[in-house]
């Protein structure tokens, strides 16, 4: 494994200093978690030494579960509730899933997301992910021996929205709290570029278990730039194992399959392909519950012909993404290859012709991820070190609403830097119209029905006048972690209506708070007491965060009435924290949160002047 | 003493109102500010500042991304001057423009119907010298002359053949 050096040798943050940060690469095949280590930034293994996770997730039926290499090692024991690759069903519904017939599982089809029953009950992508992400968190704590600040969860570049808020909550779920989402390509990007001080433009290959991404960045002191990025989110890894698995039916002559030979067949599938990447040749034998034998011979060239189109498949995003960066592919300067599907041979060779140039193997594809998460993640939980880069990401699919005629009006363009905003004025079309609906899309396609339906609602309370008098400003926010919300305002009355994108393709806090309940009622664990918990630790990383701002700059800030007034309400936190109030820690973590909104806002003045000083002390020098 | 969130795009990066730009000073400041300002600087931060940081940030990104394309800065200078380029209601353009407009959009057609990759080239080169032309006209107009209506004429031609280039990208990716 490379071992990154992000700080000066002998530079380290005192350990009593250092926040318990992770990466976490939640991968449709295997996951991992990584932190940084006296400035090193490396995987954390299980008891036995192994740092993939298998993203595998049996559930019992006493609700218990077993996740990892023994639950995908006996799943052709238990097929229906052995969920393997649930990344690929996040955010989705049942028609979002064209392979659904070849999986053993039973989907029920719930508004929203598409949900599994297992002997456990119904569960939803969202919980089996969180399984996972559960099993990541107790590694780290345990490796690092300590309750975790945040996390930064990994997800594929090309994710939508719903995918993105999906992940979100399955952290959410799991107890974590999220520092960030960070795009999987821009992760590798990090660990590379800081890695081999790199300076230009680079493509990120990144063909994972069930997702492909392609990213364009521009390296530029310390800097790194999403220029585009594109991509397919069901395309990767497994589809090169249902082509084998294709074939090999179709060359055995079988028709029909018990569940328990899909799994058989598909496990060996997988296997064909990794041995035919190390070997050049492969062998699948399996005997069938029937007393059937599959004993076929995969040769390189069969395989590379079955596989072809996939192959092509993610040529095309290639070359999109170069287009809408404005480059040719031999303006590229290195082509990082991640994820575990990438050491096809085939793959490689097809991706170094197209960018004329033999692309850059020397990470291992399968944790580049998860070391650049942990990278960013330390720097984000406040561990000073390699606090002197800065990543700047993108939004990968346009943003838009429905209009007349079922069209799609596009307010924030793909590629977009974010965090962003944008804002569009519509009118009635009727007169008397006292409501508007408001459709919220995601793509490219100019019909709405080609693209993916994110929210619905309802702007109420319209004064009736002619049909275009109305004046209604619709606003998107896109944050830091890719995530939308929307608000739209009836700019005469001020009349408004927000949303954060959530109704029609993700969880309700409801939802995320009852999943919490149930998977906290199987460990045993004290709700309340885990309710309390989780406040007094947003409480304390507001009073360590204050304390932290004030003795920055407090007392140039502040004047002593105004220093006062917030330190009084830090008393008033700490005071609520000794104790075992829920409501009055919550109380008094929002007062001190709004009482450091004036003190906040010039502290953000000062660091856009300081900015601006350095920028024009540079000029006189030059 | 407080800074004004409403602040203009070229004031934010220290930069002289003109179409002209120093394109390393614009980028040199805008990674400068984010340095500063972005959201993942805060991420330890209180609720009031991670919120501030980031609508921060999102007004840098959208100055940022206005003053680096060509057109979005000739038409925001044109709105600092009152001037809006792109006001649906004027949308009177000159005779030989127009039938330009549509010779090329013929050639465009006809090179797209015979597939002539060789002949899409020879129409996006042509294209790109005449935009190449009209910006250093959009520049002298701007900033030499200071003739604002002229300079919103030529923006909506340079509009014109913006459209017509990505025609002509669309048509090189049927080609594919």
């Amino acid at each position: 494994m490379a071992l990154l050096q992000i700080a000066e040798p002998g530079f380290s943050t005192a350990p009593h200093q250092h926040r318990l940060a992770v990466g976490i690469d939640l991968g449709t095949t295997n996951s991992l978690v990584a932190t940084v280590r006296n400035g090193v930034a490396v995987v954390l293994n299980d008891a036995r030494g192994h740092g993939l996770l298998p993203s595998v997730v049996r559930y019992h039926k006493d609700g218990s579960t077993t996740v990892g290499l023994s639950a995908l090692v006996q799943a052709a024991e238990d097929p229906h509730n052995t969920l393997i690759s649930a990344k690929r069903f996040m955010g989705r519904g049942i028609q979002d899933i064209p392979d659904a017939a070849t999986m053993p599982y039973q989907f029920v089809d719930a508004p929203g997301m598409v949900q599994i029953k297992t002997v456990a009950g119904v569960k939803s992508p969202v919980e089996v992910s969180a399984e996972i992400l559960k099993v990541l968190k107790a590694r780290a704590e345990a490796a690092l021996g300590g309750e975790l600040v945040g996390a930064v969860i990994t997800v594929p570049a090309y994710f939508d929205d719903a995918q993105r808020q999906a992940t979100k909550d399955a952290a959410r779920v799991a107890g974590l709290n999220v520092l960030r989402l960070l795009n999987e390509p821009t992760a590798a990007a990090i660990a590379y570029g800081l890695d081999n001080a790199a300076e230009g433009l680079y493509a990120v290959y990144d063909l994972g278990g069930g997702t492909f991404d392609i990213s364009i960045l521009r390296l530029t002191k310390g800097v790194f730039e999403v220029l585009a990025t594109n991509g397919d989110s069901a395309l990767g890894g497994d589809d090169f194992d249902r082509r084998i698995y294709c074939w090999a039916l179709d060359q055995a002559r079988i028709h029909t399959l018990a569940d328990a030979d899909k799994a058989l067949l598909m496990a060996h599938a997988r296997e064909a392909k990794e041995n035919l990447s190390d070997h050049g040749e492969a062998h699948i034998t399996a005997v069938l519950t029937t007393g059937e034998v599959v004993d076929l011979r995969l040769s390189e060239a069969i395989f590379n012909e079955i596989t072809a189109s996939l192959v092509n498949k993610t040529l095309l995003p290639c070359r999109k993404a170069l287009r809408d960066a404005g480059l040719q592919a031999e303006d590229v300067k290195g082509v990082v290859m991640v994820g575990g599907s990438t050491r096809i041979p085939r793959i490689q060779a097809a991706v170094g012709e197209f960018f004329g140039q033999t692309p850059l193997t020397n990470l291992d594809p399968d944790k580049v991820v998860a070391l650049g998460a942990a990278i960013q993640a330390n720097v984000l939980a406040g561990n000073k070190s390699g606090d002197d880069w800065l990543l700047l990401d993108v939004v990968p699919l346009s943003l838009g609403l429905e209009t007349m005629g079922g069209l799609t009006e596009k307010i924030i363009p793909r590629n977009a830097t974010i965090p962003t905003a944008r804002a569009q004025e519509f009118t009635t079309y009727k007169d008397g119209q006292t409501a508007m609906s408001i459709h919220v899309v995601q793509g490219e396609r100019e019909l709405v029905s080609d693209c993916r339906s994110l929210a619905r609602f309802e702007l109420r309370g319209i004064p009736p006048m002619v049909a275009g008098a109305a004046r209604v400003r619709v606003t998107f926010q896109v944050d830091a972690d890719g995530l939308l919300s929307v608000m739209a305002r009836e700019t005469g009355t001020g009349i408004e209506s927000s949303i954060a994108v959530k109704p029609s393709y993700g969880l309700t806090d409801d939802e995320v708070a009852n999943m919490l309940k149930d998977s906290y009622a199987h460990a045993q664990d004290d709700m309340a007491a885990r309710n309390l918990l989780e406040a007094g630790v947003d409480g304390r990383r507001l009073l360590e965060a204050s304390e932290a701002a004030l003795a920055e700059n407090g007392g140039e800030l502040l004047t002593p009435a105004e220093r006062a007034g917030i330190d009084a309400l830090m008393h008033a936190l700490r005071a609520a924290l000794a104790g075992d109030d829920l409501a009055a820690v919550k109380r008094a973590t929002e007062a001190l949160n709004q009482g450091t909104v004036e003190f906040a806002a010039r502290r953000m003045d000062r660091s856009v002047k300081k900015a601006l000083t350095g920028h024009r002390l540079d000029e006189l020098e030059v | 003493m407080s800074l004004d969130f409403n602040q203009n795009h070229f004031d934010l990066f220290g930069l002289p109102h003109a179409f002209a730009l120093d394109a390393d000073k614009l980028d040199k400041a805008y990674r400068d500010i984010q340095a500063e300002i972005h959201p993942d600087r805060f991420a330890h931060a209180g609720e009031a500042e991670q919120r501030l940081a980031m609508q921060w940030t999102t007004k840098v990104n959208e100055a940022y991304q206005t003053l680096k394309k060509p057109f979005e800065r000739a038409r925001y200078l044109l709105l600092l001057n009152g001037v809006d380029a792109m006001d649906p209601m004027n949308t009177s353009m000159p005779a030989d423009f127009i039938m330009a407009q549509m010779e090329w959009r013929e050639a465009l057609e006809n090179a797209r119907a015979a597939r002539d990759g060789a002949a899409l080239e020879t129409l996006e080169r042509t294209l790109k010298a005449r935009a190449k032309e009209m910006r250093e006209l959009l520049s002298e107009l701007l900033d030499e002359r200071r003739d604002y209506a002229g300079a919103s004429d030529t923006l909506r031609k340079l509009r014109f053949m913006d459209k017509l280039l990505e025609e002509v990208g669309a048509a090189y990716e049927s080609l594919d």
